[in-house]
């Protein structure tokens, strides 16, 4: 067939290929990691991609300090150990972490409450990465503002490290139930909604349009089983990040399957059911409404 | 005409919002039994690995393949890697397709772009080039005999070729605004391309 090259330079870093990554991700499960080993148990399960961390969230919380970036050694030994997607965090408004991660060339970076936030009144300006960004959000004005920052992917704050779902449910029914409300708007009142949440006029009447967030939104904080997985793809959630809820259970390789499996068949009770069968126990958790206010991680960065 | 995309894991909704404004039925596959009734069939981009465990899991390997033999089959990047008979690191799956390929061939994310491709059996009279976006894409690096390449980059890497009604893409035509390739799958559907 007849082929007539084109002689244009390629143009890398653009919004779309950015926010294209999230969206071949869609309909799959992002597992934390902690070394190579874990890495690869992820991946054969499965995974879309991993998050490279120095510890999960339930020890972060059990182990209290400051939490960081992680050494870029260990970040590295996991990109070479498995060919999916690596992401990893850095802490909200820490753009020289951010500058490491993209120099170490991880695919995608998790600015992230579950880490000790850098700024308390600025996020990372994420228009100047070449790597993508996905950020936590728990209403419409928060996933937005991230967006208009620039980040490709957004994901519900829930509660990480508590094996809790509830607080991730409330973050996805609180974006939705404001997005619904959008319709509703005059475009005065439009306006005047893009103002209180500090974002674009431009970016609300496109969230209204398509009736949905802009970019890829999945579930996180939280999630520990199949069952959890099922129901956040049920509430309309592009795909879920599984934190501690894998290697803080009794056997990862087979938890970390059956929630790939759940998130492919969520609509599909018989099969959640079979997939539910006889994992052992999950990771124990924490009822996030026992935390106290510092204790909420999702309270971190607005 | 009925068209599906297997809507396992990846970027399903993107490929039926454009099927959908060319006015075809299109339908999310998620089960073996729904490929009964459609005339072509999409595999979208995702991570292969991913999909190709939930191939396996599913005993999709032998029915797809039944499938592939008399109807349209179009795999977008990883869908690519999921039909090539040869791929270079890893296990091949589907095999439907007689061309080897080579996954995350670019690079990283980071190293993820956008070329514009010339695409000569989709161009239209004002000859547009089609806006090729690449994601950790895979590229051709064989192809046998009866296998036609559609497209190349500027530096001559194939990236889109065709085998009688099988296709395929490095790229995503999803991402952009630009039905062309769509319009085109929907030719091959309709057997209107030998």
């Amino acid at each position: 067939m007849e082929t007539r090259p084109v002689r244009t330079p390629k143009r890398s870093g653009s919004f779309t290929v950015k926010a294209g990554l999230a969206r071949m991700l869609q309909g799959g499960v992002i597992l934390d990691v902690v070394s190579t080993e874990q890495a690869r148990i992820a991946e054969e399960a499965g995974a879309v991609a991993v998050m490279a961390l120095e510890r999960v969230p339930a020890d972060i919380r059990a182990q209290g300090g400051v939490a960081r970036m992680a050494d870029p050694r260990r970040i590295r030994e996991i990109m070479e150990a498995v060919s999916i997607p690596v992401m990893a965090k850095c802490r909200i408004g820490h753009f020289a972490e951010a500058q490491i991660l993209e120099a170490i060339g991880v695919d995608y970076v998790d600015e992230s409450e579950v880490l000790t936030p850098a700024d308390e009144s600025r996020h990372v300006d994420k228009h100047a990465f070449g790597v993508p960004f996905v950020c936590g959000c728990r209403d419409l004005g928060e996933a937005l503002r991230r967006i208009a920052e620039g980040a490709a992917m957004i994901r519900t704050k829930g509660e990480a490290g508590t094996g809790d779902i509830v607080e991730a449910v409330r973050h996805a029914r609180t974006v939705i139930e404001e997005i619904r409300a959008l319709e509703a708007l005059s475009e005065a009142e439009l306006e005047a909604t893009a103002a209180q949440m500090r974002v674009p006029p431009e970016l609300v009447r496109q969230t209204r349009e398509l009736g949905r967030l802009p970019v890829v939104n999945f579930a996180a904080g939280g999630i520990a089983t199949p069952a959890d997985a099922a129901l956040m793809m049920q509430l309309g959630l592009d795909g879920v990040f599984v934190g501690s809820g894998i290697f803080k259970s009794a056997d990862p390789a087979r938890r970390a399957q059956a929630i790939v499996l759940a998130v492919a068949h969520f609509n599909d009770p018989r099969r959640l059911a079979e997939v539910s069968t006889g994992l052992g126990e999950a990771m124990s958790g924490v009822s996030a409404g026992s935390l106290g206010p510092a204790e909420r991680l999702a309270a971190r960065g607005r | 005409m009925r068209i599906g995309v297997l809507a396992l894991q990846g970027g399903v909704r993107e490929h039926l919002a454009h099927l959908r404004r060319l006015a075809i039925d299109a339908r999310e596959v998620r089960t073996v039994s729904e490929l009964e009734g459609l005339q072509g069939l999409i595999v979208p981009g995702g991570e292969s690995t991913a999909i190709g465990r939930l191939l396996t899991a599913g005993d999709w390997v032998e029915p797809l393949r039944a499938f592939a033999r008399d109807h349209a089959v179009w795999g977008t990047c990883a869908g690519m890697i999921l039909m090539a008979r040869e791929v270079s690191g890893g296990r091949p799956l589907l095999a439907l397709l007689d061309i080897a390929v080579e996954r995350n061939a670019f690079g990283r994310q980071i190293e993820s772009f956008e070329e514009p491709l010339s695409v000569a059996e989709i161009e239209d009279g004002l000859e547009a080039p089609f806006p090729g976006v690449f994601i950790r894409a895979p590229r051709i690096t064989a192809v046998g005999e009866g296998v036609h390449i559609l497209a190349r980059l500027a530096d001559g890497t194939p990236v889109a070729a065709r085998q009688g009604r099988l296709l395929t893409t490095a790229f995503h035509p999803e991402l952009t605004p630009d039905l062309r390739f769509h319009a085109f799958f929907a030719d091959l559907v309709r057997r209107r391309r030998p």
